[in-house]
């Protein structure tokens, strides 16, 4: 008995070894990545010298390697939301920030991308969520990408949303905002279709407003 | 993450993302209006100064440092926050509220660490995983070492004992009073007279020039008897003592030491029962065999014995790992020297089982050389005897390392080293 359980305790050791040679692989191709500076950066944001350095502070205190990569996108977004499963909304949100689809956010992109999302003008707003709802970037909004962001929505809220969601209420929220986007009745809706329709919306307009004063 | 506050903004600004899909407007966020410019926070700890951003420190309201509390130490005069506290172990207090990890500094005494923990208003359930572990090791070290010097402390016994605690008491520590002690050195004195009688018995007495020597066990069967039986007596009655004081008697029968016990006066008890039967005289001289698991009996008597027990078992695996390696050794030798030695045919390696006892007696380095090996095989004789030293040098080190271990930890009160009872 004392042979068997002497040789298996013998193999267990072992394998923990591998394991950290492996983890300790990985530390050495991790990449430090360090921004512009800050002059060339107000220069291209419409933000000032010092929110640049209270966002860069944030940022470096999450990802001390100057990049985001998409679990700790995804990770960094779930604290705000607990109460639903926000992974598919962050990952629509981190392919919308990634401009260059490298696979990792750096500190320009993050701020390139906030400076038009709080500061930028109404037409460049919507321009870019246009850009976050276009999945595959061709230009065109169809139904399955939008049923695939609505989807995501409702799963970022979670069960306890107010009043309670039903199964499928996704599908007729998509049908009812193609009905209100797509002026042309051909299934996709444009750029130009979603910038005209929003901004002939009264609740889209006043909420764009309130995007100012978040920082 | 405490730094997840700073990525607020950014949760704000994804929110445009669901604003065309949403039906009503977007509510208003919640206007900070106190929001200060971030500055600078002084702290001076016993004269060392730290600083950090007032934001860090609001990040955990229900701490000192994080809310209004903190504004009691404020000094007017140099602008500052002044605590007359350890400043080393302000340090993991400071980063707990930068990296929202708490850290538990291994150089530190535990106790006065939980002091500042409780002083700043953090509770330490909330330590890192790093350090979780550690931090409960040495409470529970701590712990125990003050329950230790409790029970010291106590002379007198707790009132209203009954009788059955106060054996069981005095069985586990025999210090607690006179006729625990006596009772421990006479149960000790028994076991030694037991187990010299048992060696002297086999001894052969000189006789007469005429007889041949018996040894002193037939010739003075009946002082030897008398002898035995005082022993078992004695043994019969602590062991039923304890069996009546124990607190959970189901639980001490199943321990070690009163198995020993068991198993040390039934041959005496078997022998009664079975009277000059020839057929199981050859048994019952086996049995008396067990009359040495007395000795066993002085692990009660001696904490090292103890010490030496736990060690072994704790050794388990590497003890069992040695094991399967000389004998997976043996056998390959065994039947390779079979094998060689089989064309020789005044070999007296006749059968791989016979071939085995050449090569125990090699590898443990015994080398009594009864059988020979004819062939030339010396290679292979080499390379047995070889081999088997690098594994047992090994375990041999191994099992030392962990008495020392073990012991040094047993000494200095770390380790409850009990006999295995309840």
């Amino acid at each position: 008995m004392g042979l068997v359980v002497g040789t298996f305790s013998m193999q267990t050791k072992q394998v923990n070894y591998r394991k950290d040679k492996v983890d300790d692989d990985l530390e050495m191709s991790m990449v430090c990545h360090r921004p512009e500076g800050l002059g060339q950066l107000e220069a291209l944001t419409n933000f000032n010298k010092r929110e640049l350095q209270v966002l860069y502070r944030g940022f470096k205190n999450e990802c001390p390697s100057g990049v985001v990569n998409e679990d700790t996108f995804k990770q960094i977004y779930s604290q705000f939301f607990p109460h639903g499963d926000a992974s598919p909304y962050a990952h629509y949100l981190f392919n919308a920030f990634d401009t260059e689809h490298s696979g990792s956010i750096k500190f320009e992109d993050f701020v390139t991308a906030l400076s038009i999302l709080l500061r930028g003008s109404v037409r460049e707003k919507l321009q870019w969520t246009f850009n976050l709802y276009d999945i595959n970037h061709d230009g065109y909004i169809n139904k399955e990408e939008m049923t695939d962001i609505v989807r995501a929505i409702y799963d970022m809220m979670g069960k306890y949303t107010y009043p309670a969601l039903k199964n499928d209420s996704h599908k007729q929220h998509v049908e009812a905002f193609f009905r209100k986007m797509d002026k042309n009745r051909d299934g996709v809706v444009t750029l130009d279709e979603f910038i005209l329709s929003c901004q002939e919306d009264e609740n889209i307009m006043r909420s764009l407003q309130l995007f100012e004063n978040v920082i | 993450m405490a730094g997840v506050a700073a990525w607020l903004p950014f949760a704000r600004a994804a929110a445009i993302g669901w604003m065309p899909v949403a039906n009503l407007p977007m509510p208003v966020a919640p206007n900070q209006k106190n929001k200060r410019q971030d500055e600078l926070i002084i702290l001076n700890v016993s004269g060392r100064r730290f600083q950090t951003w007032r934001n860090t420190l609001d990040r955990y309201p229900d701490t000192l440092l994080g809310s209004s509390e903190k504004e009691f130490f404020y000094n007017e005069e140099t602008h500052e926050y002044f605590f007359d506290r350890d400043s080393e172990m302000f340090r993991s207090v400071l980063n707990f509220y930068r990296t929202g990890k708490l850290h538990y500094p291994r150089s530190e005494c535990i106790s006065a660490y939980d002091e500042e923990l409780a002083f700043f208003g953090i509770i330490p359930e909330i330590i890192g995983d790093c350090c979780y572990e550690e931090y409960k090791d040495r409470k529970r070290e701590n712990a125990e070492r003050l329950q230790d010097d409790l029970e010291d402390n106590k002379d007198k016994k707790p009132p209203n004992m009954t009788c059955r605690e106060t054996m069981w008491r005095a069985f586990e520590n025999p210090h607690t009073s006179t006729m625990a002690l006596v009772f421990y050195y006479v149960t000790g004195f028994f076991i030694a007279i037991s187990v010299i009688t048992n060696v002297v018995e086999t001894v052969p007495c000189g006789t007469s020039t005429h007889q041949k020597e018996v040894p002193c066990g037939e010739r003075y069967t009946v002082a030897f008897f008398c002898m035995d039986t005082a022993c078992v007596m004695i043994f019969t009655v602590e062991y039923l003592m304890r069996l009546f004081a124990a607190p959970s008697r189901y639980r001490f029968m199943r321990s070690v030491m009163s198995i020993i016990d068991v198993v040390a006066i039934l041959p005496y008890y078997i022998g009664l029962v079975m009277t000059d039967n020839e057929d199981v005289s050859g048994a019952f001289v086996t049995l008396r065999v067990f009359r040495v698991f007395r000795i066993f009996k002085f692990s009660r008597h001696s904490q090292g014995l103890r010490i030496l027990g736990y060690t072994l078992k704790s050794c388990a695996s590497e003890l069992g790992f040695l094991l399967f390696s000389l004998t997976m050794a043996i056998i390959i030798f065994a039947t390779v020297m079979f094998y060689a030695e089989k064309g020789s045919s005044s070999s007296k390696f006749t059968s791989i089982p016979a071939s085995f006892w050449y090569t125990i007696v090699t590898m443990t380095t015994l080398g009594k050389g009864m059988t020979n090996p004819k062939n030339k095989s010396t290679n292979d004789h080499s390379l047995c005897s070889l081999s088997s030293n690098t594994p047992t040098c090994i375990d041999m080190n191994l099992i030392n390392i962990n008495i020392q271990r073990i012991y040094v930890t047993a000494v200095s009160g770390g380790l409850q080293i009990v006999p295995a009872s309840c």
